[in-house]
């Protein structure tokens, strides 16, 4: 691009124009590559670690453990991937398509259960469920049956039970992303096949569902990530995953190389769903072949069939939502103990203040990556910025171990400088410090942010920019007057979308928090795995409640779509 | 000189060429298009004279201050070049008064309103000074843009498809609308666009650009719809009727008559291209020239009617041209008819097709 150069004439004064301000561009790309560089450096370390020869625990893992996180792991995603792909598919085609009643409620309550972390509903149905539980003691007083032996009930802390939990949780992300697809498809396509003599459950086969395939699948995607990312639930129900290996390992065998060992394996099954999602993103480009949209048609339901639409959605709201909020709502209550309550508020304050922290480093951290991306372009740019939100896909437990042997090399190898230079032991800077954590979070979340900042930069057209610039207005003053005020929004969105995933998340919290240092997260973990739910119900309730708040905007996004537009959040999760 | 000048423009994105030593000039109050196929670069060049894409090769010129030559640049907001762009890149965060008035900021506020006001009034939109761009529909959209381009008095306004935005019933009001409007201000206009019927009507003179980003040939409207240089540039402005043959004695016999072709030798192939509009139809008393057709179907399409002819005799017996005559045209009215051409719409070219 810089063919000044190569004209070999004699260097006139150059006026501020564009010719500098494309050198201090060229900051842009230096923190772009620093920031990706940072973002991949634990996943590295990671599968460094694991190739490195030490003592051999490998092939211990692989002829006693492996075998069993595999399968275990494989039938957890299968359970989840199913029980999601059923809910969240007919909950979008009933919500979009079909009229019943409280359809219009139903259009963003379906979305309440994200507001739920797994671990959360774990411990509440555990408590409901259990032997001792309520329901089989109502059970046992109606019948008359008086031990284990006289009758048979699913147990909760299973498998199974770690399938329902996680499905009643994450198929709102299938949800949200099937129904934006089914919103984006044409009317036309829909009566053409009624014209040709297909009916409308024919049709929904055969032409809608195909067409929607590649959301649904980015959608079951996220829900499959989110399940290897899962920690609490699986701890909690004894069901022996890869990540709940990569924590017996690491933190009961003290076995660094086996848990990256562990954590590489399950690295192989992030990449394949990450790979089958980029695909199924690659064929949803050509899946929206017309611009021309029409009102969707709306099925009017009656009778019967009304009824369990509405049944239906009440009932995987109450269960993934109402039930589990109703059960903390009365245990805070009961339970509630202002000596308590002043300690569950010291831990709400960490949350607030590292979840707000790393909102908006990595908020800035976009910004900078998305900038540098658009103002300078190119093949590599792209592919730096798709790999600075690489973390995103990665599970907790995995990041956490990398996070941990990255800083752990970094203080080691500071500490043996500055006692060789100058002998002074720094010690510990990094490792187990809030530092930690926050880098941590930044790692897995920044795709978060990213996508939101990109999105809403997306906006602002190129033309915008020239037009500004052609009325006078300089580089900064542009990004002043136009990208500011048009950004605003999706910046707001960038840190709270980071700032609540921060405050629910629990894997990485627990390996690099600082020595007794609690979040509300971790908080709720120690006590609901004592079997203190209860006291535990208060924190649980604040998660949930900070839960609720992307739920708004999403909700407020999907009241705001129409046919065209579509659910354009969808694809930030 | 006043208006843009630009010089001996060279642009590559990478090996591809976009622009091939492209000069032009546009005085003060004239309006110059660039007319080309989509991606011939003619976008590029307007960018490029507006400072938004970094000059390569050549100069450009403004009321005689370079403002871009290879070791200068002027950015684009010291350029006082207005630029309407094909999506019209208006602020939706700005109220239409706003946007007008975003080029405005060196004034006081008081005269930043007044002249914004001014503007939306010339172009009919002073009540919707305060809504936001999202309401309006496209035309009025386009209006705005316009008038936000030329608040601020540019010195060279630069517009890029200015109307392709437009449905066709739109576009042909809004089209006299905006030249009226330069007319009045009198500003230099270099203008893109794709569209011959478009170019011919707006425009002082015209540029018709390759595929390749060269020039293949400059002047008024009347010149290059009358004396194309070449086939390409002569297909353009509609379609055309073909003769083929071997230049035999120094010419071409056709069934209108002989054509010379001097320059090309016995032997060698010629075309002659005949605009439809070219030949027209009677049944009266024939002329030396008119050649005896037969009609062998008509088609109204409104203000004309494409008929399609063959010739009785002559050379091209038995050949079929197409006509395009004024008004409706009934085939079955008795008596031999006539076709003759417009010589001024008859270009002899030498060659095949390839």
């Amino acid at each position: 691009m810089t063919l000044q150069s190569s004209q070999g004439a004699a260097p006139r004064p150059r006026r501020n124009g564009v010719g500098r301000s494309w050198g201090w561009w060229d900051g842009w790309t230096v923190g772009a590559l620093v920031i990706a560089g940072l973002a991949v450096l634990p996943i590295l370390a990671v599968i460094l670690i694991a190739f490195t020869p030490g003592d051999d625990i490998w092939s211990h893992l692989a002829s006693t453990v492996l075998p069993g996180y595999i399968v275990t792991t494989l039938e957890l995603m299968a359970g989840v991937g199913a029980g999601t792909l059923l809910i969240g598919v007919s909950a979008a085609w009933l919500v979009t398509m079909c009229r019943f009643p409280g359809r219009r409620i139903f259009e963003w309550a379906m979305l309440l259960p994200m507001a739920m972390p797994a671990y959360v509903i774990a411990y509440v149905y555990t408590d409901l469920l259990e032997f001792a539980g309520p329901l089989q003691a109502m059970l046992r007083e109606m019948f008359g049956w008086s031990s284990k032996r006289d009758y048979w009930f699913p147990e909760i802390r299973s498998t199974g039970g770690a399938m329902a939990m996680l499905t009643l949780v994450l198929y709102p992300y299938v949800y949200l992303l099937a129904r934006a697809a089914f919103l984006e498809q044409s009317v036309g396509v829909l009566e053409a096949s009624r014209s040709l003599g297909r009916g409308p459950w024919r049709s929904f086969f055969t032409v809608a569902l195909p067409m929607a395939r590649p959301g649904i699948v980015i959608g079951i995607s996220f829900a499959l990530m989110e399940t290897l990312n899962d920690f609490g639930t699986v701890d909690f129900f004894a069901v022996n995953t890869f990540t709940q290996g990569i924590f017996d390992v690491w933190m009961n065998m003290n076995n660094i190389a086996g848990a990256a060992q562990l954590a590489t394996v399950l690295l192989l099954f992030v990449a394949v769903i990450v790979l089958s999602e980029r695909y199924a993103r690659r064929k949803q480009r050509f899946h929206n072949t017309t611009s021309k949209y029409q009102p969707l048609p709306a099925y009017r339901l009656r009778g019967g069939i009304a009824l369990l639409a509405t049944g239906f959605c009440t009932v995987v709201v109450t269960l993934g939502f109402l039930l589990p909020t109703f059960v903390l709502l009365a245990y805070a209550r009961q339970y509630f103990d202002p000596v308590l309550a002043l300690e569950i508020s010291a831990h709400a304050a960490n949350s607030v203040q590292l979840s707000a922290l790393a909102g908006v480093i990595a908020m800035l951290v976009a910004i900078v990556v998305a900038y540098s991306v658009r103002i300078k372009g190119g093949p590599l740019l792209r592919a730096v910025g798709r790999m600075a939100g690489f973390g995103y896909a990665v599970p907790g437990a995995v990041l956490a171990v990398g996070v941990m042997v990255t800083l752990g090399q970094v203080d080691n190898r500071l500490d043996g400088f500055m006692r060789d230079s100058f002998g002074i032991s720094t010690g510990l800077l990094f490792s187990g410090t809030i530092a930690a954590v926050t880098f941590g979070y930044l790692v897995r979340f920044l795709a978060l942010s990213l996508g939101t900042v990109e999105a809403g930069l997306g906006k602002i057209t190129p033309s915008m920019d020239g037009a500004s610039r052609n009325l006078g207005r300089g580089a900064l003053a542009t990004m002043y007057r136009v990208h500011l005020p048009l950004m605003r929004g999706s910046v707001l969105t960038a840190v709270l979308l980071v700032f609540v995933d921060c405050m629910k998340e629990l894997p990485m919290t627990i390996i690099l928090r600082p020595f007794n240092f609690q979040t509300l997260a971790t908080f709720v973990h120690q006590y609901a795995s004592d079997e203190q739910l209860g006291e535990a119900a208060l924190a649980a309730l604040s998660i949930v409640a900070v839960g609720i708040l992307p739920v708004i905007i999403l909700s407020l996004v999907i009241a705001r779509s129409r046919p065209g537009a579509g659910a354009a959040m969808g694809g930030d999760h | 000189m006043q208006g843009l000048h630009i010089h001996g423009i060279h642009h590559a994105y990478g090996e591809t060429a976009v622009l091939e030593n492209v000069s032009l000039t546009v005085p003060a109050g004239e309006l110059v298009c660039l007319l080309g196929p989509s991606g011939c670069g003619k976008t590029t060049l307007l960018r490029v004279a507006a400072g938004l894409e970094k000059l390569q090769t050549g100069s450009i010129t403004i009321d005689d201050t370079v403002v871009a030559e290879p070791g200068l640049e002027l950015p684009p907001e010291e350029r006082k070049i207005g630029f309407m762009f094909q999506d019209y890149a208006l602020f939706p965060h700005l109220t239409i008064r706003e946007n007008v008035s975003f080029g405005l900021f060196r004034q006081s506020k008081r005269a930043a309103h007044e002249r914004a006001m001014e503007m939306l009034h010339q172009v009919g939109l002073d009540h919707y000074a305060e809504d936001f761009p999202h309401t309006l529909s496209g035309g009025q959209q386009q209006r705005v843009a316009l008038a936000r381009a030329l608040a601020p008095a540019p010195r060279l306004l630069l517009l890029d498809e200015p109307f392709s935005g437009l449905d066709t019933n739109m576009r042909a009001r809004i089209r006299d609308e905006t030249l009226n409007m330069l007319k009045q201000t009198n500003v230099a206009t270099l203008m893109v666009t794709h569209d011959p019927r478009e170019a011919m009507y707006m425009s002082d003179r015209i540029k018709v650009m390759g595929a390749n980003g060269q020039v293949l040939q400059s002047g008024r409207p009347v010149d290059i719809y009358y004396k194309p240089v070449d086939e390409y540039v002569a297909r353009l402005f509609g379609p055309v009727n073909v003769i083929q043959g071997s230049v035999c004695q120094g010419g071409l016999e056709t069934s209108f008559g002989r054509y010379p072709a001097d320059e090309i030798g016995d032997g060698g192939d010629m075309r002659v291209l005949i605009r439809l509009e070219g030949v027209s139809l009677h049944n009266g008393a024939a002329t030396p020239g008119d050649a005896p057709v037969e009609v062998l179907s008509a088609h109204l399409l409104g203000d004309s009617s494409i008929v399609h002819i063959r010739f009785k005799e002559g050379a091209n017996q038995g050949l079929e041209i197409r006509a395009r005559v004024h008004g409706s045209f009934d085939p079955t009215e008795s008596g031999e008819v006539w076709a003759r051409v417009d010589p001024r719409c008859v270009f002899q070219y030498a060659g095949t097709p390839s």
